[in-house]
C-alpha cells in the first residue's frame, strides 16, 4: 500500500480538472503560517491563564465555577464537528452529489452552533455566580482565552455559511475548493485548540 | 484500497483514538485514583497525544511524505510556544515564590 507523497496539510486534493496541486501548495502554505501564529497567541494566553490561576481575590475559583460535564459534552460537540468536516472535505474530492457535501458542512455547522449554545449557557451561569472578567486576575485570563476561542468558533461557523454560498454560487471551482480546504484546517485546528482547554482550564479546575 | 477508503479510515482512525483519549481524560478526573499532580501529569499527555494523533489523522501531517515545510513550521512554533509558555510561568511563579513567600 503506498500512499501518495503529501504536499500541503490538509486533505489533498491531488490534480482535479479544477485545481493543480501545484495552486493549492502555494495557497495552503500561506494559510498554514496564520495558523501556527494563531497558535503561537493562543499559547501566550495559556501562560498568562498558567500565571493567573490562583489569582482568585477570594472570588470564585476553578474548583467553584467549572463542572466536568458540560466541558465533556462541548468536547464531544467539537470533536465530532471536527470529524464530519473531515467527511465534507472527502465529499468535495470525489465530487460526491452535492447533497451529500451539503448534509456534511451542514452537520458540521449544527454541532458548532450548538457547542456555542453550551458555551454561551456557561458563562451566563458564571456571570450568574458573579465570575466576570473584571472580579479577578483569574477571570480575566478565562475569558480572554476561552473567549477567543469561541470567538474564533462563532468566525468558522460565519465562514462555513459563507463557504455553502460561494458553492452555490460559483460550484467547486479551484478558489472554492482552496478555501473550503482553508477552512477545514481552521476548524481542525480549533478542535486541537480545545484539546488544551480542556486539559488545562476545565479538567486541571477539577482535580483534587 | 482505494484513496477513498483509505482517506475515510484515516478520519474513522483519528475520531476513534481522539474520542478514547478524551473519555480517558475525563475519567482520571471524574474518578481520581491517583495524586493531584500525577493526574495532572497524565492528562496532560493524554492531551499532547491527542493533539498528535489529530495533527496526523485530521490534517495529514507525517514525518515521512510531507514535501513541503507545514511539519518544520509545527516544530519550529512548537519551540517558540515551549519557550515563550515555560519562559514565562517560571519567571512569573519565581516572582510570586519571592513577594507572596
Amino acid at each position: 500500500m503506498s500512499e501518495p507523497e503529501l504536499s500541503h496539510a490538509g486533505l489533498n486534493l491531488g490534480d482535479t480538472g479544477e485545481l493543480t496541486q501545484d495552486q493549492a501548495e502555494n495557497a495552503i502554505f500561506g494559510f498554514w503560517i496564520f495558523l501556527m501564529s494563531d497558535a503561537v497567541i493562543f499559547a501566550l494566553l495559556f501562560a498568562t491563564y498558567g500565571t493567573m490561576i490562583a489569582s482568585t481575590v477570594g472570588g470564585p475559583t476553578p474548583a467553584s465555577e467549572f463542572k466536568l460535564l458540560p466541558a465533556f459534552v462541548e468536547t464531544l460537540l467539537l470533536l465530532t464537528s471536527s470529524a464530519t468536516f473531515g467527511r465534507a472535505t472527502i465529499a468535495m474530492k470525489y465530487d460526491e452529489p452535492r447533497r451529500v457535501l451539503f448534509g456534511w458542512l451542514g452537520a458540521t455547522l449544527g454541532l458548532g452552533l450548538v457547542f456555542l449554545a453550551l458555551e454561551a449557557n456557561d458563562f451566563a451561569t458564571m456571570f450568574a455566580h458573579c465570575a466576570y472578567p473584571m472580579r479577578s486576575g483569574f477571570l480575566s485570563s478565562f475569558f480572554a482565552l476561552v473567549g477567543l476561542h469561541g470567538l474564533h468558533v462563532a468566525v468558522a461557523c460565519f465562514w462555513l455559511v459563507v463557504m455553502v454560498g460561494q458553492v452555490c454560487a460559483y460550484g467547486l471551482d479551484a478558489r472554492v475548493r482552496i478555501n473550503l480546504l482553508r477552512l477545514g484546517l481552521f476548524w481542525h485546528l480549533l478542535d486541537i485548540v480545545w484539546i488544551a482547554i480542556f486539559s488545562v482550564v476545565y479538567l486541571q479546575g477539577n482535580i483534587g | 484500497m482505494s484513496d477513498r477508503t483509505r482517506e475515510l479510515r484515516t478520519y474513522a482512525i483519528g475520531y476513534g483514538l481522539s474520542l478514547v483519549l478524551t473519555v480517558a481524560a475525563f475519567a482520571m478526573v471524574r474518578w481520581p485514583s491517583f495524586g493531584a499532580r500525577a493526574i495532572f501529569g497524565i492528562v496532560l499527555a493524554l492531551g499532547l497525544i491527542q493533539m498528535a494523533v489529530q495533527f496526523r489523522c485530521f490534517l495529514h501531517i507525517s514525518f515521512k511524505r510531507s514535501s513541503r515545510h507545514d511539519l518544520q513550521l509545527i516544530l519550529f512554533s512548537a519551540l517558540i510556544i515551549a519557550l515563550m509558555v515555560s519562559g514565562t510561568l517560571v519567571i512569573l511563579f519565581n516572582l510570586r515564590g519571592r513577594m507572596m513567600g
